[in-house]
């Protein structure tokens, strides 16, 4: 039906068919720009590139946001970085303490990992009814009040705020914590 | 038509509040243009190069509120640089000879010197508002001159300025005397703010309905505005509450639920994501909240957040906010009009929100404005791996009453043909790195028939689009197009024909006139409709052919 065809999207002007023509131009198109001029901190000589950029080189005026805006992101994130969370770790059994810096974790996961990782052992399951199952550690933080807390009760960022330091509690102790209330 | 008397005449345009009613009500007859235009209070120039203040002011000899813009809008992406024009004091300079009745002053990408703030706070006696949007040029000793000298001033609002901080205490400099503010927005200053000023000021102003806080103001002295100012309809919070301190949380807690008026909430730059559940008390009575720098709150909280907000018809979040919770918008903020989701990391590329345009099309057929920015400026579709053209075409066809559009992502000349096809309302129309060659920028050009501003940047558009149809750019406001495929030989062409229009070509290098040939390619271009010819004010790197 012809009134079908006047309202499906993929309409294409009267009389032109789907492939493109190229249309002869007065100018000549030398460099036809494959992707857009990046400032590259390495200073290029302002010849447009084929290759895609890598992550890192940013275009000019790109992603379109207020400098206003794009400032107080920046602020913000200079902010952050130059506080480092600088907390001691001490493991119950080993000889000497060691420090970290808590504001390089995204969260619980990767800062356990890490926590194994540095010496050497295996933290358990974590559940809220009964803490760090399967494991003879558990891994526990020092509070603003001095109270020792298990790592994981409360929410990430509350936890960044208020640990002073970490220890990881072996044997009896460990499992008196774990046990829940 | 000479039925009624001038008086009468005027008190039925009374009525008219929009521009285009009283502009098209000046065009009637002889009579109708003179009553209109001696009768006429509020005037919009938006693009302060089309006129000159003489000309305004012998158009409209009584006027009492004029909005000016200046910068092009891709100034606020840095491609325009900083001195390009703009200036406000010669209009500022004009109308203290003229306007004695002026009352209320709205810029928008202005250069606004402290002198010129210093001029307008002396000269005009009854001045009431002034509104700021995206200027720049002033410190806040221009600040304290409007503190000092408006007696009646009712608002000042900046938004998003980077204000020039001086010592000197702008806000101690409200006399004692002064009572009349109703709207005070300084959200954007940086610097120290004089607290005791700033609760005195609240205190004695028992108009103040809208007060936005810059980041300065701690949270205890944010309570005690609160509770000095229960009438409160629009806050901004600055920091709020970063400290997980109980104490200041439940306190803040009792003090909030006074503020039963509050419809429109923003701030909470530096907020602990738990410590935003202290708003719940009112959350139902927003209609407008912007979280876009709240930082601090993250995907989940924000959707709890939303849950309580049913009545709201402006959201601005950040797109931490993620899919489930644009979902979870969707289906309680029945009465939404606006939503604008900005980056919560703007350089983070890949795995923004995905949020599928066909879906958006059939389900809000009442957009006017689509602005969607794919941060990956060439990228196509993440499940077809094809040009984002249909999406955009559902949009353009569904949305029948859309006015603004701005484009991103892979995008072939297709797109283009449908936008011209389909959108007939589209007034403004941004493009980024899309297109194949001149058809595109055609398709738009030919079929849009109300289109007024067209900024275009890295596309491969040429002279044979630019050239082929002169007389739109003057149904226009203006045109701008950066790293494109016009030349300066086209340029000139083009200004040869039209000498309505002003054809600069802005060119930061230090190559100009004849070094720079006429088959090169031009990097940066504006052009706009005028009435009074070349401007005096272009700088060196700014050539008006």
């Amino acid at each position: 039906m012809e009134s079908f065809k006047a309202t499906e999207l993929r309409l294409g002007l009267p009389g032109t068919d789907e492939r493109e023509k190229q249309i002869p131009t007065s100018t000549a198109k030398s460099n036809k720009r494959a992707y857009p001029e990046i400032i590259d901190e390495s200073g290029s000589n302002g010849s447009s590139t084929e290759t895609t950029p890598a992550p890192k080189a940013q275009v000019v005026g790109w992603p379109p946001i207020r400098s206003y805006r794009k400032n107080s992101f920046n602020l913000k994130k200079n902010e952050a970085e130059s506080t480092g969370i600088y907390v001691k770790v001490s493991m119950d059994g080993a000889p000497y303490l060691r420090k970290i810096d808590l504001n390089v974790y995204n969260g619980y996961q990767e800062l356990l990992k890490a926590l194994e990782n540095m010496f050497k052992f295996t933290i358990g399951e974590y559940s809220e009814r009964e803490g760090y199952k399967g494991s003879e550690y558990a891994p526990t933080y020092e509070d603003k009040d001095g109270d020792w807390m298990l790592v994981g009760d409360v929410p990430w960022d509350m936890f960044l705020s208020s640990c002073k330091r970490l220890r990881i509690m072996k044997g009896s102790e460990a499992r008196g914590l774990g046990c829940g209330v | 038509m000479n039925y009624f008397p001038e008086e009468v005449l005027e008190h039925v345009f009374d009525f008219l509040t929009s521009h285009r009613d009283r502009n098209a009500v000046s065009l009637v007859c002889k009579s109708w243009f003179m009553v209109e235009r001696s009768s006429r209070r509020s005037v919009f120039i938006g693009n302060c190069y089309a006129v000159s203040p003489d000309r305004l002011i012998a158009r409209f000899p009584r006027v009492r509120s004029l909005t000016l813009k200046g910068k092009p809008h891709f100034a606020d992406f840095n491609l325009v640089p900083h001195d390009w024009g703009g200036y406000v004091y010669p209009w500022i300079e004009a109308m203290v000879k003229s306007y004695s009745e002026l009352e209320e002053l709205r810029l928008k990408r202005m250069i606004v010197s402290d002198e010129s703030l210093e001029l307008l706070s002396r000269s005009f006696v009854n001045f009431k508002s002034l509104v700021l949007v995206s200027c720049e040029g002033f410190t806040t000793d221009g600040l304290a001159a409007l503190a000092s000298n408006c007696r009646f001033l009712k608002e000042l609002d900046l938004q998003e300025i980077e204000v020039e901080e001086r010592r000197g205490q702008w806000l101690s400099c409200f006399p004692d005397s002064f009572t009349s503010l109703e709207s005070l927005n300084f959200a954007c200053l940086k610097g120290e703010v004089n607290l005791g000023a700033l609760e005195r000021l609240v205190a004695r102003c028992p108009n103040l309905k809208n007060l936005r806080l810059s980041r300065a103001v701690p949270l205890n002295v944010l309570q005690k505005i609160l509770i000095q100012a229960p009438q409160l309809v629009d806050l901004g919070t600055g920091s709020y509450i970063h400290d997980t301190d109980s104490e200041d949380y439940q306190k803040m807690k009792s003090v909030i639920v006074k503020c039963k008026s509050v419809r429109s909430l923003s701030g909470f730059l530096d907020v602990a994501p738990h410590c935003i559940s202290s708003i719940y008390p009112i959350c139902s009575n927003l209609t407008s909240l912007n979280l876009s720098y709240a930082t601090g709150i993250n995907g989940t909280e924000l959707t709890k957040l939303i849950l309580h907000c049913k009545k709201l018809q402006r959201l601005w979040i950040l797109d931490s906010i993620g899919d489930k919770g644009l979902a979870v918008v969707a289906s309680t903020c029945k009465e939404l009009e606006e939503l604008r989701v900005f980056p919560s990391d703007p350089y983070l590329l890949g795995n923004a929100a995905a949020v599928t345009e066909e879906a958006v099309a059939k389900n809000c057929p009442n957009f006017t404005r689509f602005r969607l920015c794919i941060l990956d400026p060439t990228k196509p579709d993440a499940v077809t791996l094809q040009p984002l053209d249909e999406g955009f075409g559902a949009i353009v066809q569904a949305c029948k009453g859309l006015r603004r559009l701005s484009l991103s992502g892979l995008l072939t000349d297709q797109v283009f043909l449908y936008i011209g096809m389909y959108a007939e309302q589209l007034e403004m129309l941004s493009i980024a790195f899309a297109g194949k060659s001149d058809k595109g920028m055609l398709y738009v050009l030919n079929g849009c028939k109300k289109l007024r501003k067209l900024e275009i940047r890295d596309s491969p558009f040429g002279n044979g689009a630019l050239l082929r149809d002169v007389g739109k750019y003057e149904t226009m406001r203006s045109l701008w197009m950066s790293s494109c495929e016009v030349t300066l030989g086209g340029c000139k062409a083009l200004a040869k024909r039209m000498p309505t229009l002003n054809v600069e070509v802005i060119n930061e290098n230090d190559q100009m006139d004849d070094i720079l040939g006429d088959d090169q390619r031009v990097e940066k271009m504006y052009l706009y409709r005028t009435l009074v010819g070349r401007r005096i004010d272009a700088p060196d790197f700014v050539w008006t052919l």
